[in-house]
């Protein structure tokens, strides 16, 4: 029934598994992923291919905002507190779009790994993507598992010290160029590359390139699976968010043990044997060099790619798929208890097979449908709330805004006259990249009449201004109101700005301050 | 010294020491915290030599890079004046109403003359530049020597009844006290008060007036709207600088009070002079 002869079996012992548990503080064992091949590597080829496109061409891409403003799509612009990102422009008072989006980001990830688990750091962290990448160029360069072992175990000849330089130079190259993308999203990208190899560019924007050329070389290259298992915060948060009914990657002892080597003398002995034949595969490809078999663990990261070596395993021994396989903690234990007749016993496989050798009916198995609970409605409601609350305010926000500063010293000065005139620094923020005419306006204050230092026009109650685009304009303006209409010691009234182009306005509540007894 | 002792779990020493039958291993430190801490003394004797370090007796070594925080600041203050150069320059050769009519010009103007003014003038005219009894209110439209850009200027860089500048502007009010009645003090008084508010005793106000004519009208004219070239205050306006009121009035006719105000120009120099009557002529009141 099995042969199992066709299966290579690999000396891979994992780094730190449940029968020799290593110290906190034992020095690294080096860990040598072998290449996997499968659906699920199928997937994460994907998504690094779209997460590193996004990340180095996003910069590039080019968005017409017309003459007064930058044609970059995706934009910090620091230096003038201004961020684009597409058809938006936010202002530095608007950074609140910037934490809702990353509350957004928050929820989604209770959302995400509260259904598929860890599936942030399996698939889409950067850690997990770059790491991935230098193995693909340490596989190019220095070969599969068993090539790089030999290697790392040899002594240092010519042909060593050429393979480990060249892998080297490139693992730089690739964090030059990680940390080179970063900096074009703070500056126009095609002047900034321009200067960046003339060497016209800022000291900032070298050091920053070095100092994330020396980030992504270290952790990427040398550190990689350290940083996630004594680096990283989310290994622990992440944890603590799953439940029963999450997804993780699970070894289904259920159907897998007792393993064997040697399953046709063990079924001649009359023993029950399960389909994992003690391989290996799972463990020469993980990149964190663990045993999935024993247990969901903290250094799992999930990336499935032992689901794909076993798998493949399977397929070469015509059993089902699934050995290693994406369960639910609440399945698994159903299968377990069916596995051990009610935990009575060992796991015996048969227990959870027809006589024809098919998966019996009382074999739980997972339905999209357990994502659908209490919990993940919660986190839906509230991302879905975030989201449509920070769209809103986004589709209703002002592009016209008044700011009215009253002077304080001296509060009122006496005209000759009779008259009082309060000072006032009126602020307008014409936040599009177009010029604007704004009309600003007193509303109450009977009879008083507004003069703006620098604007050559009479005394009046409404005076337009020109404002550059995308830019603040301060005012000076001078409030006068005639003695015999002044009532009370602080009057309040109205600066009204209005963009009479496209019915804009806004309007800032200010008070007017007269002596004890105006004459 | 004890003998050495080999722990039994771990199988590496002890450093001898006991506590409540606790003892501590003797691991080495970490390689990579050896390294680190030997690169810091490296880094810290060659800090010593490259910048200012060891004291000496007077003073403490150079280093040989020759920092020093004093040549910083000396080319920070270079650089700033270096880009106020443009600026200065403008307003060095141009007059004050140009320069209050040119929008950059003035905004520079205003900002560091609102400086000078901060150090120099607040100590009477008070940091709104809102005056105080006897000291002008700079901020309303009442001048008392001219109100225009040039003006200011002028009085700014001569003073007020300053003895030691030959040019400054002077003028003085004789102590009535002693030319005219009592009675006839309170006459003008009451004629002077009518021309801008109500009076207690409205009888005054017709002998007030020819009192005002036989002894006022020189300086602040038959209209009472005094006179810039004397500095005569407009006495029919809202403002008063000693004070409001038939009584303050009455004290002013009989012994007046002269403002003094020093001629600015030696201590501060033109470029400054100019920049402060700018900033004055922008708080409101300029003509």
């Amino acid at each position: 029934m099995l042969d199992n002869t066709q299966v290579e079996r690999l000396e891979a012992e994992a780094v730190n598994s449940a029968k020799v548990r290593q110290p906190l503080y034992a020095a690294r064992k080096k860990v040598f992923p072998k290449r996997a091949s499968g659906s699920f590597r199928q997937f994460k080829w994907l998504v690094m291919a779209i997460t590193l496109g996004i990340y180095y061409l996003t910069p590039w891409l080019r968005w017409d905002r017309g003459p007064f403003a930058p044609d970059q799509a995706v934009l910090l612009d620091v230096a003038n507190r201004r961020f684009y990102f597409f058809f938006i422009e936010i202002w530095p008072q608007e950074f609140y779009y910037v934490a809702g989006l990353l509350v957004m980001a928050g929820v989604g990830l209770f959302l995400i790994t509260s259904t598929v688990g860890r599936a942030w750091c399996g698939y889409t962290c950067p850690q997990t993507v770059w790491v991935d990448l230098f193995l693909v160029v340490e596989r190019a360069i220095e070969g599969d598992r068993n090539a790089r072992m030999k290697l790392d175990a040899g002594p240092w000849t010519a042909r060593k010290l050429v393979l480990r330089v060249s892998k080297h130079a490139i693992w730089l190259v690739i964090g030059a160029a990680t940390g080179g993308a970063w900096i074009f999203y703070f500056a126009d990208a095609p002047t900034l590359a321009g200067e960046l190899f003339t060497g016209a560019a800022a000291p900032i924007a070298y050091i920053t390139v070095a100092v994330l050329t020396a980030t992504t070389y270290t952790f990427g290259g040398l550190m990689r699976e350290q940083v996630c298992t004594y680096m990283c915060p989310w290994p622990r948060i992440q944890a603590a968010m799953l439940d029963e009914t999450s997804l993780t990657v699970t070894y289904n002892d259920w159907r897998g043990e007792p393993r064997s080597r040697h399953a046709k003398k063990v079924l001649a002995a009359g023993q029950p044997v399960g389909d994992c034949v003690d391989c290996n595969a799972c463990v020469a490809v993980c990149p964190m060099g663990i045993d999935i078999r024993d247990g969901q663990q903290l250094e799992c990261i999930t990336c499935a790619l032992c689901i794909d070596a076993c798998d493949s395993v399977m397929d070469k021994l015509g059993r089902e798929h699934g050995l290693i396989s994406y369960a639910t903690l609440s399945d698994y234990n159903a299968n377990m208890m069916l596995a051990t007749a009610g935990g009575s016993g060992s796991v015996n496989p048969s227990l959870v097979r027809t006589a024809d050798g098919l998966f019996s009916d009382k074999v739980a198995h997972f339905h999209i449908r357990k994502i659908f609970r209490p919990r993940t409605y919660v986190y839906m409601a509230l991302w879905s709330l975030i989201g449509l609350g920070l769209l809103y305010s986004l589709l209703t926000r002002d592009r016209l805004e008044v700011n009215v500063l009253h002077d304080r010293n001296p509060q009122f000065v006496t005209l000759s006259d009779g008259s009082i005139r309060n000072g006032y620094t009126v602020k307008l923020l014409n936040m599009i990249p177009e010029p604007r005419t704004i009309v600003v306006t007193l509303q109450g204050l009977e009879g008083a009449e507004m003069s703006v230092v620098g604007i050559d026009q009479p005394a009046g109650r409404s005076v337009p201004i020109s404002v550059e685009p995308d830019r603040l304009k301060m005012l000076k303006v001078f409030v006068r109101q005639p003695a015999g209409q002044i009532q009370g010691t602080a009057q309040t009234f109205k600066f009204r700005a209005e963009d009479r182009a496209s019915f804009e306005s806004d309007e800032y509540t200010a008070t007017f301050n007269a002596p004890e007894i105006a004459r | 010294m004890s003998t050495e002792h080999i722990d039994d779990v771990s199988g590496i020493s002890t450093t001898g020491h006991e506590w409540d039958g606790i003892r501590e291993l003797n691991n080495p430190l970490p390689r990579w915290w050896v390294i680190t801490f030997y690169i810091t003394i490296a880094w810290a004797i060659g800090y010593t030599i490259a910048y200012p370090a060891w004291p000496m007796l007077s003073s403490a070594t150079r280093g040989l890079l020759g920092y020093s925080s004093r040549i910083d600041v000396k080319n920070e203050l270079a650089a700033a004046e270096l880009a106020k150069g443009k600026y200065v320059a403008a307003i060095q050769s141009k007059t004050v109403s140009e320069i209050a009519a040119d929008d950059a010009l003035r905004e520079f103007a205003v900002a560091a003359g609102g400086a000078t003014f901060k150090v120099n003038c607040v100590q009477c005219h008070g940091s709104g530049a809102q005056g105080s009894k006897g000291f002008p209110n700079l901020n309303d439209d009442d001048w008392l020597w001219g109100g225009k850009a040039d003006q200011v200027q002028q009085t700014i860089t001569h003073g007020i009844r300053f003895a030691s500048d030959p040019d400054t502007r002077i003028s003085e009010m004789p102590a009535f006290g002693d030319i005219i009645t009592s009675e006839q003090i309170m006459q003008v008084s009451a004629y002077v008060a009518s021309l801008s508010g109500k009076v207690q005793d409205a009888s005054l106000i017709e002998p007030g007036a020819k009192v005002f004519a036989e002894n006022c009208v020189a300086c602040h004219g038959a209209n009472a709207k005094g006179n810039r070239e004397f500095g005569a205050p407009d006495l029919t306006d809202a403002i008063w600088l000693y004070g409001s009121g038939e009584a303050a009035i009455a004290a002013q006719v009989r012994t007046p009070k002269h403002g003094v105000m020093p001629a600015w120009i030696d201590r501060l120099g033109e470029t400054k002079v100019k920049e402060l009557a700018v900033y004055v002529h922008s708080l409101g009141g300029g003509e």
